[in-house]
């Protein structure tokens, strides 16, 4: 039985980079231990011999022949983005640590 | 205690491709800001991705070079972090079905010592966008120029004990990269990156020590120096009683330190699963075996033509194609003068010590393989002695133009004219009548040596420009005639 702890919560929302009060985290976790405990009925299943399905299609990739076929669109592009310089896309600051 | 290093390697190598791996937007480096990013490497909603079928196909090559099994169905994952410079929030990879399984690689170390490398896998992904961190009020920058530029990342067993092994093998696949043509090899714009990941043990211990990554090297010598710092690192933390935190650390070639860099995400962070947007990719035999025939020339197999053709040594021969660029040199010089074994002596000397001195790359030298090849066909037909070849050879490398207008220009033309030789053989013994009378009582063997005190004052006369043949023909006739 899979339990989550409210420590959990704080990791998964800081790798997920949503917010998550420590008011709401309690309730959050026994959300995600109910859905984890779906997914432990699911493992109870034999998959021995089942392929994984990555995909619904029977298909295999196209590939593409090696030539520029996009031309420059950044006015287009930088018109609907909050913030530009220089042609540079402009984000909260990140420091690298 | 006797410590041994253990090395392994993650190389990421950026395939010339002239488009992305999952777009049309071209990949040419040195483009304005984001004039390259289009509406798939900036992560539209809508868009999709498309794979390009030369990038599969540098992949394949590579793999053949490496002797390596081909994975005829390889597979997509997205590896999910957030940062800014990789707008959809995963970096499209490979993982459990690479393009590329298990293979080696054979060094040359020093004194003839050989190595095998094994590699373990090669998988091909994308490259993230730059970010910028100068102050954009309080803002970073994003460049998403690079963003979706394919990379295969190479990944080696810990099968390296030294930084001299370390650095042979990554020269080494610089040199197998290049020779395939599927990278630039220019890993001053970080064409070619290298992750080192060192751990040290007793001797003799068979299990491994905790390992850290250096990231992000991108050249030799700070390849190399980074590992001594890290090797040392560890050993005294061990030796101290302490232990090695598993972490990635940075170096800084310019201030020639490292530091730790705080711990990312584990890889279950990374949350890696398949990528709905791309079906497998599978390539049949038929596919494999028509790259195979377009395969450009391995340096393995150019060292092996150098001994054929133009008569090398093995050692020469694996000096000169150590590298492409120098092997490609060499080759254009040999062409344009048709003296192999002057030429590999001219630029493994002469040529070599300038590049090392001036710290230029032998695409960067000033003296172009015409201009050596003039200089040696001045050296053969006798207008220029060694000596003053070198002088030559040091004025082109100051751009002074090809041999024949510096000869020119600084007449140093060397003199084999038999009247002017004479005159000066003829004055150097007569200022000499001491030497002369001990030369003629001398015995037979000990005069050739003695010869060489006249040869030296006379090329001395001539300022180096006397045909050393020609004086030694007329001293003799003089001296015992």
């Amino acid at each position: 039985m899979a339990t989550v702890e409210p420590s959990d919560i704080a990791k998964l929302a800081q790798l997920a980079r949503i917010a998550v009060s420590e008011q709401q985290s309690g309730e959050v976790a026994s959300r995600i231990t109910e859905v984890l405990n779906l997914v432990d009925q699911l493992q109870a299943a034999d998959t021995r011999d089942v392929e994984p399905m990555a995909h619904p299609l029977d298909a295999v990739q196209r590939l593409r022949a090696d030539q520029v076929t996009e031309q420059n669109r950044r006015e287009a592009f930088q018109a609907i983005a909050p913030a530009v310089e220089d042609g540079l896309y402009l984000v909260p600051r990140v420091i690298e640590e | 205690m006797e410590w041994e290093t253990v090395i392994g390697l993650e190389v990421h190598v950026q395939l010339a491709t002239k488009t992305k791996i999952f777009s049309g937007a071209s990949t040419a480096y040195g483009a304005a800001p984001n004039t390259q990013a289009c509406a798939i490497d900036l992560a539209m909603p809508g868009t999709l991705p498309v794979a390009n079928e030369a990038a599969f196909r540098y992949a394949v090559m590579f793999g053949l070079a490496v002797h390596a099994e081909i994975g005829k169905r390889s597979v997509f994952e997205r590896k999910n972090y957030f940062y800014p410079d990789l707008p959809k929030g995963y970096q499209t990879t490979q993982l459990a079905e690479p393009i590329v399984g298990p293979g080696y690689v054979d060094l040359e170390l020093s004194e003839g010592r050989t190595k095998r490398v094994r590699i373990h896998h090669a998988h091909l992904e994308e490259d993230a966008g730059k970010s910028l961190h100068e102050d954009y009020h309080g803002m970073s920058g994003i460049d998403l120029n690079r963003a979706g530029t394919p990379l295969i990342e190479v990944v080696t067993e810990p099968d390296m004990r030294s930084a001299e092994e370390a650095v042979a093998f990554a020269k080494k696949l610089h040199n197998i990269a290049t020779s395939l043509e599927i990278c630039d090899g220019d890993m001053s714009q970080g064409s070619m990156r290298f992750d080192v990941n060192i751990s040290v043990r007793p001797k003799g211990q068979e299990t491994l020590g905790t390992r850290t990554e250096t990231k992000n090297l991108n050249s030799f010598r700070f390849m190399e120096e980074a590992i001594a710092l890290e090797v040392e690192r560890q050993i005294d933390v061990l030796e101290d009683g302490g232990k090695i935190v598993q972490e990635t650390r940075l170096y800084n070639g310019e201030t020639k330190v490292a530091r730790s860099m705080r711990t990312k995400e584990d890889s279950d962070d990374y949350r890696y699963f398949p990528c709905p947007d791309l079906l497998p990719v599978i390539l049949d035999d038929q596919y494999i075996n028509e790259v195979r025939q377009q395969m450009p020339e391995l340096p393995e197999a150019r060292r092996e033509r150098f001994v054929a053709d133009y008569g090398l040594t093995e050692y020469d021969a694996t000096q000169l194609t150590a590298e492409r660029a120098v092997a490609d040199y060499f080759e254009a010089t040999v062409k344009a003068c048709g003296e192999a074994k002057l030429a590999a002596n001219w630029i493994m000397a002469d040529l070599s010590a300038y590049l090392n001195k001036e710290e230029l790359s032998i695409t960067q030298s000033k003296v172009t393989p015409i201009q050596l090849a003039g200089l040696i066909t001045r050296l053969t037909d006798g207008t220029l002695s060694s000596k003053i070849a070198k002088q030559v050879f040091e004025a082109m490398t100051l751009g002074e133009g090809d041999a024949d207008t510096i000869i020119e220009a600084r007449g140093l033309k060397q003199v084999s004219d038999t009247g002017a030789l004479e005159k000066l053989v003829d004055e150097v013994i007569a200022n000499n009548t001491k030497q002369v009378d001990n030369y003629r009582s001398a015995d037979e063997a000990k005069r050739p040596k003695m010869l060489g005190f006249f040869v030296g004052q006379i090329m001395k006369a001539s300022k180096g420009q006397a045909n050393p043949q020609a004086v030694n023909d007329i001293l003799k006739k003089k001296l015992e005639g």
